[in-house]
């Protein structure tokens, strides 16, 4: 099996307001279609990690590869680019851009990626949103739709480019649990369906049992 | 790579949501730039025909005879007293002939240089304008007419009568209407002229002449060069000054230089006799410009302010752009484009609504004694100032999209999205 996300020795300071380490010589690896879950309580620092994992933060110790190609060091357009082609993102708080639509908002990071035609996107993203059963709110603007479906909105903006690895932060933590059931499935069936990698993290204990992995995590380090 | 496309996309998505805000940006700038184009075109059409109501009838170089002392006394030409300490009191000017000599060739000569556009002769005297027992001093110039209305737009200070009237009447003259009105003269009336040396000339007015500088009009009369030499009793070469029109108003000092070493004749050029003028121009000019680039600074803060709200606003929007993976180039980019389509939208506007103010003003009707061809205020719609006007709100939203656009670019996406 080929290794999508491995995180060597990575270490990360606060620097602010006091010199604090967060994280304590982080070393995992996800391989292709699994379906991780990291949990641990609050303030351990598997945000931290995952905003680390995701590339948007730069400032750590230690090598980040990406299917076998380090990350750590390149420029930040090059991290743009690898964020854009190779990470979804789905984060706790939906996040989607209120002004566009539904269909818009799912076609964007391809359109930034600008590797198919127009139409192409468009297909693409009806697809998808087809595959999360929201494709009657593609022409509904963000701002209208409700909590659920916003979420799935997220995932499908998250699969427009049929990323190599989903990354999650708490993105069942602000729905009910029939909307978390939901969305878990969602994430369920890509991972067996598409061979997806799957990064979450949460803090709810149902989730993550489901999951294929869990990654513990307590005072900055891995503890399973 | 940057994907313009998308980018616009965005942009104009912000814009039209915020309509309100976008509307109030690009206002800023369209009053700016609107009032630039009508100041402009106002002030320098005023200044133009300012300019044009001394330098329209002021000839580009003046050739004339001096009188003035000699430069050189007599006793330093004495080189026996040449090492004792000369002291010479009570100079008088050199007694010199008014006429310059040889003038006919040298009008000839003149006309043949590229650079002029005519060489005109005068004949300047002073005279009195008798009636009855009332002597008023006056000068009379004799002119050949028709040519000074093609170089020095004579016949737009005529008010009555014409310049063709005078190179056809015999003993014509075109009087100064300040002259006109103390003696209650009209045309097809007779003045009598005395010159200083004697002898009294009856002439037949055959139009008024007014300047627009009362106390020109008071004494400037004039007449045709034939009727000047017969009343002076001089030949026909008889000819005081000559004033040359050249293409290009910049070569005046220079060739009046030249004509004053060669001809060994007095040559003033309108840039030396008219720096005031100059000066009054370069600082209306300037005005112009201070007034119109504090309103587009304005219009620019306005900008400046707009566009650092809508960033706050937007902040989740450009965390999520980032996280999506667009760079912070990129979120530059559609910030800029912002700017840049508030100041465009705006410009145009701006031009639009200066060039209807300028139209209007155009056709308010302006009337005064002074100026007798001018009939509405005077506009000077100059297409270079549309241009400037246009680069000004682009440059100036610019200069106000860069910083708030940079701040974008440096927003920390991670901080947004675990800070809510």
């Amino acid at each position: 099996m080929s290794v999508v996300l491995q995180a060597k020795h990575i270490n990360k300071y606060f620097r602010k307001p006091v010199l604090f380490h967060v994280l304590k010589d982080i070393n995992f690896q996800i391989e292709k279609g699994e379906f991780v879950s990291i949990m641990g309580k609050s303030g351990c620092g598997k945000s931290t990690l995952l905003y680390i994992l995701s590339t948007m933060d730069t400032d750590y110790e230690g090598e980040l590869f990406l299917s076998d190609q380090l990350v750590t060091g390149q420029s930040r357009a090059h991290l743009s680019y690898l964020r854009n082609k190779h990470i979804g993102f789905v984060f706790q708080f939906h996040y989607l851009l209120s002004e566009f639509s539904v269909l818009e908002n799912v076609m964007l990071p391809a359109k930034k990626l600008a590797e198919k035609s127009h139409q192409e996107i468009e297909h693409d993203a009806m697809q998808k949103l087809k595959i999360l059963n929201i494709d009657h709110l593609a022409k509904k603007r963000a701002s209208q739709v409700s909590g659920g479906e916003k979420q799935r909105v997220a995932i499908a903006r998250a699969l427009i480019n049929n990323p190599s690895i989903i990354m999650g932060d708490e993105p069942t933590g602000n729905l009910d649990s029939h909307n978390a059931e939901n969305v878990f499935n969602i994430f369920k069936q890509l991972s067996e369906e598409q061979n997806l990698s799957l990064l979450i993290v949460t803090h709810d204990e149902d989730f993550a049992n489901k999951t294929d992995r869990i990654i513990q995590m307590g005072d900055g380090k891995i503890i399973i | 790579m940057t994907n313009w496309k998308v980018i616009l996309n965005i942009a104009k998505t912000h814009l039209l949501t915020k309509i309100k805000q976008t509307s109030t940006a690009a206002l800023g700038v369209t009053f700016g730039i609107g009032s630039y184009i009508t100041l402009v075109c106002f002030m320098t059409g005023l200044n133009a025909m300012l300019d044009d109501l001394i330098l329209n009838q002021t000839p580009h170089i003046h050739v004339y005879n001096e009188i003035e002392p000699s430069k050189q006394q007599p006793v330093s030409l004495f080189d026996d007293v040449n090492s004792s300490f000369n002291v010479v009191h009570s100079i008088k000017p050199k007694l010199s002939q008014k006429k310059i000599h040889n003038a006919v060739p040298i009008i000839d000569f003149l006309e043949g240089n590229k650079n002029v556009r005519g060489a005109l002769p005068q004949v300047k005297t002073q005279i009195f304008y008798v009636a009855g027992s009332i002597e008023i001093g006056g000068n009379l110039t004799g002119i050949n007419s028709v040519e000074e209305t093609k170089l020095f737009n004579m016949s737009d200070y005529i008010v009555e009568g014409s310049a063709e009237a005078l190179e056809q009447t015999d003993n014509g003259i075109l009087l100064g209407i300040g002259i006109a009105k103390k003696m209650s003269l009209k045309v097809g009336d007779r003045v009598q002229v005395s010159p200083i040396n004697g002898g009294i000339f009856p002439l037949k007015i055959v139009g008024f002449y007014q300047s627009g500088i009362a106390d020109l009009d008071a004494i400037q009369s004039f007449t045709s060069i034939k009727t000047i030499q017969r009343i002076l009793g001089k030949a026909n070469n008889y000819i005081t000054d000559i004033n040359i029109k050249l293409f290009d108003i910049e070569q005046a000092p220079s060739l009046a230089k030249m004509i004053e070493q060669q001809f060994k004749l007095k040559a003033i050029d309108i840039k030396t006799a008219n720096a005031q003028f100059e000066t009054g121009t370069s600082i209306r000019n300037l005005i112009t410009y201070a007034v119109s680039i504090t309103l587009l600074i304005v219009a620019g803060f306005g900008i400046y302010n707009i566009l650092n709200m809508l960033i706050y606003e937007k902040m989740n929007d450009i965390a999520i752009l980032k996280a999506t993976g667009f760079s912070g180039k990129d979120v530059q980019l559609i910030f800029m484009s912002q700017a840049m389509i508030i100041g465009f939208v705006g410009g145009i506007l701006g031009l639009l609504i200066g060039f209807g103010l300028a139209s209007l003003i155009d056709t308010i009707p302006f009337q005064t004694e002074a100026l007798p061809t001018v009939e509405t205020y005077p506009i000077n719609m100059n297409p270079l100032f549309f241009i400037i006007g246009f680069s000004f709100a682009m440059l100036s939203t610019f200069l106000a999209g860069y910083l708030p656009s940079k701040k974008a670019r440096k927003i920390d996406p991670v901080k947004i999205i675990r800070g809510q």
